[in-house]
């Protein structure tokens, strides 16, 4: 049976997702930028630095979640990770060079090319995957009775390359693009400066118009039977429409974000304000898609086994004590990101970057 | 089967390999932080060279730590599915408070510490450093809490085919938290200062950055000092809680076959045939007084645990433990055969992993003795005998042979248990993932791991060749 403490749960988990993939997102956005716009050694410093003093409590968000999933929902935490296995672990290995190569980097100059590789891979394809998980589990996948996958390797890792799950890859990967050229903006100054904010509406234009057909291929989708032979497998989204209108409201609130972003980067609005309201984009994304799978957690392609809300739960005795817990530390984080934020506002200038 | 085995490998190497960063990054923490304290209260310029060369070599380390620490968070999901749904509601708690109460702290004030030198105060910088330290030894709290409720489970119920919570207390401070959070911290902290101290070394015997050198000595030999006094009673309550929480373990620890006291044996190889220990022994009934304060004191030895482990395995299986009506092991496969759980750890891998930490202990005893001669000599003003310095290179390998064969006897004298008497590790595996899976994901990380640890190792010798950065002393000044 559904609790309250299930319901606000499922919404906390969400708030988390959406804070990383603000945070992190545009990190990685950075990261995926990294090549294109570090065109000497002055800005390629530039830009890590831009992430360089943040990246890191921001990835924590990520690690977050996945406790947070694994205490409030452990079922659903277990059939995605042990699902989705080699997906998980090439985002895995992704953020472990990520990590490796953004702190080794200016301390081994003889590997300069090696490393800046490492850093693009490592955050290009987490923000491209990170959708794809999300499209995927949207989708839903098919189950045994115990919520394990059900399709063997490799047609397990395949199946997850689904045409909505992939669409929903290049929204993800658009919008951490868009949030990355934010950032870009907002820390630094001249030519880099000037670049991204060229980018900005071009991203933001792109992301209108894979979201639109994402949109369009969620509605045909759901009216194909995920179980009628192939066209079902690859088209076929096992959705239980109960909350659909809500779904639909985030759904606008992404697009309006969108919208609102590229019509300000255009107009030349604080480079600031334009970075938040891309990040409000990721909100609406997040809770477009949680409520699109609502009641269920993990829906079942086959339809017989989804794994629920109210299945996956834990007890509310925990979910209780897991609330105090987040009241506690909720407000402590946020103050040590204020305090960091802080410590390192302002433009990036030549001698921040040697240190 | 396979996949059990594949599994476990992978989670041993994988655990084993982070746990090589772990004390590195929180004992050289607890360093970083001291140094940075001295500048803050000096103010010279050679002390900031030394704060500021810490904070460079903690960076290069720090990053393979978190790296690595990434995948221990998700193995639970990806390679212990089973595990995760039984254990959720209790063992994700303290992975989320991890996260929120310590790895944000000690991630959001790494980057001040790392970056921030020049924009802000050094009372903020030197805040940020004891923040960090406390962050990471908050996170060693957390996820020692998460281990040792499976290694010694409380305040829970079995229900639906699950641990529930039933009272958060009991489960957080189950009876071997404050031992394993105490032995466990302390050992790092002698990580720590013995590689401050090896550091030191190499610049004396180099004639390089003198005071950098003595510095490291000096400050390297007090903590250690502190730290490897109080590993005797740590390690004593350690060892006791083993002997009253899992005496199945302990009879492996010691090889001991036939119920009686326990003895207690310097170095021995077991011989499993014949059931009994060939090595130097040191006293009869030795282990039993050191953990009961009595030599005579009878406990159970291999048979009879096994015996325990067998009932016990019947018991689980046995419909206490249903999940949608169906019995919990049915969820690994069908067969029942290919999965029957062994009935005792390893005998052989744990004894030598727990008489080689012991011993290793006695290592880091005479190697501190060595640090401290250094020591008295530097401070006399004389020059340290250059054989004992090279000695002194060598003084962190001690410290994390130690902790990994600490990890050894607590992980698999636990065996078959992944929970302590209530899972088994057969029953604990994520049935969606079979052997390929596992073993092109353990070829990655074999050679992703290996790699890292190659630059690693190649940049942080540079960096202690380099040294810090020379002061001008007359000038006495710095930014
Ligand atoms: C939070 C829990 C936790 C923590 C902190 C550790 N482990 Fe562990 N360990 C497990 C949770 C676990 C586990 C999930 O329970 C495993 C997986 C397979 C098993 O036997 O238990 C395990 C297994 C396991 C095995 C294999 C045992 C066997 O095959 O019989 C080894 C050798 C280690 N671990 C070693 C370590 C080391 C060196 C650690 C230092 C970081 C460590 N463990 C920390
Ligand atoms: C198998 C269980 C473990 C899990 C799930 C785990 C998880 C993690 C994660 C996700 C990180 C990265 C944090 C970041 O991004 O800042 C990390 C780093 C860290 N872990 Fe682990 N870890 C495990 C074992 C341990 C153990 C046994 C200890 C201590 C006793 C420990 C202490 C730390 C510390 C102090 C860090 C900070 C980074 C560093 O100093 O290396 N971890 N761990
Ligand atoms: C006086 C000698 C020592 C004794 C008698 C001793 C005792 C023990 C015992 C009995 C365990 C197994 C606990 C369990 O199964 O839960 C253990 C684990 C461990 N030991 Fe030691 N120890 C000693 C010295 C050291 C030293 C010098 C270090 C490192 C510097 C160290 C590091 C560890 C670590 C990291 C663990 C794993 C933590 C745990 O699970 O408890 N030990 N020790």
């Amino acid at each position: 049976m559904l609790t309250l403490w299930n319901v606000i749960w499922f919404i906390l988990i969400f708030v988390v997702i959406s804070g990383y993939f603000i945070l992190d997102g545009f990190d990685l956005g950075v990261g995926a930028l990294y090549p294109f716009l570090g065109k000497d050694e002055v800005k390629k410093a530039t830009l890590r630095r831009a992430i360089g003093p943040t990246w890191d409590g921001n990835e924590v968000w990520l690690l977050t979640g996945g406790g947070a999933l694994f205490a409030a929902f452990a079922p659903a935490y277990a059939t995605t990770f042990s699902g989705y296995y080699i997906a998980i672990m090439l985002v895995l290995f992704c953020l472990i060079v990520r990590a490796v190569s953004l702190e080794t980097r200016g301390h081994d100059p003889e590997r300069a090319k090696f490393w800046d590789v490492l850093f693009f891979l490592g955050s290009a394809l987490p923000a491209l995957l990170f959708g794809v998980a999300v499209g995927d589990t949207m989708m839903g996948i098919p189950m045994d009775a115990q919520g394990n996958m059900a399709l063997a390797f490799p047609i397990s890792f395949v199946f997850l390359l689904r045409p909505f799950a992939l669409l929903c890859g290049l929204v993800g990967l658009m919008q951490f693009l868009l949030l990355g050229a934010c950032w870009i903006a907002v820390k630094t100054e001249g030519e880099l400066h000037d670049k991204a904010v060229a980018l900005r509406p071009k991203f933001a234009l792109a992301e209108i118009v894979l979201f639109v057909l994402a949109s369009i291929l969620w509605f045909i989708g759901m009216g194909i039977d995920p179980q009628a032979g192939l066209m079902g497998a690859v088209f076929g989204i096992a959705a239980t429409p109960s909350l659909t209108i809500v779904s639909a409201v985030f759904a606008v609130v992404a697009l309006a974000g969108m919208a609102l972003t590229f019509m300000w980067s255009t107009k030349g609005e604080a480079d600031l304000k334009i970075f938040i309201v891309a990040a409000v984009i990721c909100l609406g994304l997040c809770f477009t898609a949680a409520f699109g799978m609502f009641p269920n957690w993990v829906p079942d392609s086959l339809m017989a086994n989804p794994v629920t809300v109210a299945e996956a739960a834990s007890e509310d005795f925990t979910l209780m004590w897991m609330f105090g817990i987040t009241i506690v530390g909720l407000p402590i984080l946020l103050f040590y990101h204020f305090l960091c934020y802080r410590a390192f506002a302002g433009k990036i200038t030549e001698a921040d970057l040697e240190y | 089967m396979d996949v059990e085995i594949l599994a476990r490998l992978q989670f041993a190497f994988t655990a084993a390999y982070h746990f090589l960063f772990v004390p590195t990054n929180v004992g050289l923490g607890l360093i970083v932080a001291l140094m940075q304290t001295r500048y803050y209260k000096t103010r010279k310029p050679e002390d900031l060279a030394v704060a500021k060369w810490w904070v460079k070599f903690f960076t290069i380390t720090f990053a393979m730590g978190v790296a690595t620490g990434i995948t221990m968070e998700f193995s639970f999901g990806t390679n212990w599915a089973n595990y995760a749904r039984f254990v959720g509601d209790i063992f994700g708690a303290p992975l989320a408070a991890e996260a929120l109460l310590a790895f944000f702290m000690e991630s959001t004030f790494l980057g001040v510490l790392l970056l921030g030198r020049g924009k802000i105060s050094e009372k903020f910088m030197t805040a940020a450093a004891w923040l960090v330290w406390a962050g990471s030894t908050f996170s060693c709290l957390w996820i020692l809490i998460a281990n040792s409720w499976m290694q010694t489970p409380g305040g829970y119920a079995i229900e639906g085919g699950k641990a529930v919570l039933t009272d958060f207390f009991a489960a957080a401070f189950n009876p071997s938290t404050v031992a394993r959070f105490a032995h466990t911290v302390d050992a790092i902290i002698i990580m720590g200062s013995f590689l401050a101290i090896a550091i030191g070394a190499y610049n004396l015997r180099n004639k390089k950055n003198e005071y950098f050198a003595k510095r490291q000595i000096q400050v390297g030999t007090m903590v250690a000092l502190v730290a490897v006094v109080l590993m005797l009673p740590f390690s004593h309550m350690q060892a006791t809680v083993v002997a009253n929480e899992q005496p199945e373990k302990l009879a492996a620890m010691e090889g001991q076959y036939e119920d009686g006291p326990a003895d207690l044996y310097l170095f021995g190889w077991v011989d499993e045939a014949n059931q009994k220990v060939n090595g130097i022994k040191l006293m009869d009934g030795g282990t039993s007084l050191l953990a009961w304060g009595d030599p005579t004191k009878e406990t159970i030895g291999l048979n009879t645990a096994s015996k325990n482990i067998e009932q016990r395995i019947a018991e689980v299986r046995s419909g206490e433990y249903l999940r949608n009506g169906e019995q919990f092991y049915q969820t690994v496969g069908s067969n029942e055969e290919a999965y029957a759980p062994a009935t005792t750890a390893p005998v052989q891998i744990t004894f030598q992993s727990y008489h080689i930490m012991v011993a290793l202990y006695g290592c880091i005893v005479l190697w501190l003795i060595f640090a401290f001669i250094v020591r008295s000599k530097i401070n006399k003003g004389q020059a340290a005998p250059s054989g004992l310095l090279k000695a002194l290179y060598f003084a962190p390998l001690f410290p994390i042979l130690a902790i990994e064969a600490g990890w050894f006897v607590a992980e698999f004298g636990r065996q078959p248990w992944i929970v302590w008497n209530e899972l088994l590790m057969v029953d604990a595996i994520s049935p969606a993932v079979d052997a390929p899976q596992l073993i092109i994901t353990m070829v990655l990380f074999l050679a992703v791991y290996a790699l890292l640890l190659f630059i690693l190792f190649k940049n942080a010798f540079r960096i202690i060749k380099e040294g810090p950065e020379q002061v001008n002393v007359i000038e006495g000044e710095v930014a």
